[in-house]
């Protein structure tokens, strides 16, 4: 009957008015939460900078190249590491960086050199292993507020992994933070670290005033290196999940907004088909009592007609008629 | 009275800046060493350490600074370090516990992770107002 398809319907537009108040309230905590992962970005800037400087100041007195991590070797396994989120619900963020490691693994296997994904975050977890890849270490459960602590865990890992000789290069997959409306997936290079950064550079190493040749070392440069260039792999990473996890709340942000608009305009759409299917069944039932009355009023079937006129306005407007 | 600029930077946000007249901190292997304004271009990686901060206006800001690098460059002292703690948020008990437990599992065998803590409890408390006042009773 038309009722059923009402109630139906009624209960469909309850459903998703529900679930358009979960859609909302997690755009509005991850819009909240974009703003607090920006200032961390922007707290990390001062270390990584000045950490930067320093490396430059040591390569340019001469303590560089002892260091297995800043000098190069042929690579025959190259390690990805992938950072992706925890969870889902942020639109194709994961599937960005995803993606995108895929294709530079098989570019690898084309050119017939090994790989190794190291996957930060369930998701990148989840689709390596389902299609198969070779996982050599998997870090999850900070995707969306990452501290320094995991930036370590990571970064001693690959510089022990990388020292012990297993895996020749590193690569950094990841979703770099430019504002809240554009992120880009990107892949940089961490071990070994690249030349350019370390050497020379546009720091103020070896210029006019001439002071960073003439720094007083203590214990001698090569020592302070061996102990810094594991911590610069770790800013490194930081900086890494500090921008993935901004870009994680901008997207999710982007995706539930989208969810709360489709929400609005399927009840919109369901509401409309509700209401047309309530008067078809308001007009059925008018029917009924016009046709039921005409059947037992019996033989005098034209002053029934003409009294009956008054009966259906009363239906559908309670007037005091007669 | 000349003084230069101080940064104490961690990787998560800047510590401290401002304004000091001296700075001692701790290097690996080589001692306490103290900067003053002036001081030549130097550049160090720190032990863990009580690294004391003598402000423009004469007051010392104490810091439990466990590990890192220190650059002294034309009129900027930067001190870059994984973890340091500021001497009024040092949880003193807390430290004293580390400090003990530390002893207690050196007095078992040498083990470097419990140097180590040694190390780290001994800044903190150095940092939080010395270690005078605590009964070590360990000795």
């Amino acid at each position: 009957m038309a009722g059923g398809q009402e109630r139906i319907l009624r209960g469909r537009i309850r459903s998703v008015q529900a679930t358009k108040k979960i859609t909302r309230a997690m755009e509005l905590i991850a819009a909240s939460r974009i703003v607090k992962a920006q200032q961390r970005v922007a707290a990390a800037v001062p270390y990584s900078d000045q950490i930067t400087e320093v490396v430059k100041d040591l390569a340019a007195a001469g303590g560089a190249s002892q260091s297995p991590l800043l000098a190069g070797r042929d690579v025959k396994t190259t390690a990805y590491v992938v950072i992706t989120a925890d969870r889902g619900l942020c639109g194709g963020y994961n599937a960005g960086v995803q993606r995108a490691t895929e294709g530079e693994i098989k570019k690898d296997v084309l050119k017939g050199s090994d790989y190794t994904v190291i996957a930060v975050g369930r998701k990148a977890e989840g689709y390596f292993r389902f299609r198969g890849y070779k996982i050599q270490r998997t870090f999850a459960g900070f995707s969306d507020n990452p501290t320094y602590a995991d930036a370590k865990q990571i970064g001693e890992f690959i510089v022990e992994e990388y020292l012990a000789g297993n895996i020749d290069r590193v690569e950094l997959v990841y979703t770099r933070f430019i504002s809240a409306g554009s992120q880009e997936v990107v892949q940089r290079p961490l071990v070994p670290l690249e030349r350019e950064t370390v050497e020379g550079g546009d720091g103020k190493g070896l210029d006019a005033d001439g002071t960073a040749a003439d720094f007083e070392f203590e214990p001698d440069p090569g020592t302070i290196l061996d102990t810094l260039l594991p911590r610069y792999v770790e800013a490194r990473i930081y900086a890494a999940l500090l921008n993935a996890a901004a870009s994680e709340h901008a997207f999710r942000q982007r995706a539930m907004k989208s969810a709360t608009d489709n929400a609005e305009e399927l009840i919109k759409n369901l509401s409309r088909i509700m209401n047309r299917a309530r008067q078809d069944s308001i007009t059925t039932e008018i029917m009924e009592i016009v046709s039921g009355a005409e059947a037992l009023s019996g033989d005098s079937k034209k002053v029934r007609l003409v009294e009956l006129m008054p009966l259906v306005e009363a239906a559908s407007t309670p007037v005091s008629g007669h | 009275m000349a003084s230069f600029t101080v940064e104490l930077v961690s990787p998560e946000k800047v510590l401290f800046s401002g304004e000091a007249t001296q700075v001692i901190t701790r290097t690996l292997g080589g001692g306490e060493i103290a900067f003053l304004p002036g001081h030549a271009p130097f550049l160090g990686a720190l032990t863990e350490n009580h690294t004391r901060i003598t402000l423009a206006d004469g007051n010392v800001l104490d810091v439990a600074v466990h590990g890192g690098f220190v650059q002294v460059s034309g009129d900027k002292v930067s001190i870059l370090s994984d973890v340091a703690e500021l001497g009024e948020q040092i949880d003193r008990t807390r430290a004293i516990t580390a400090k003990e437990r530390a002893e207690e599992s050196l007095r078992k065998e040498h083990d470097a992770e419990a140097v180590a803590a040694l190390s780290r409890a001994h800044a903190r408390l150095n940092a939080s107002g010395g270690m005078a006042g605590l009964n070590s009773g360990s000795h």
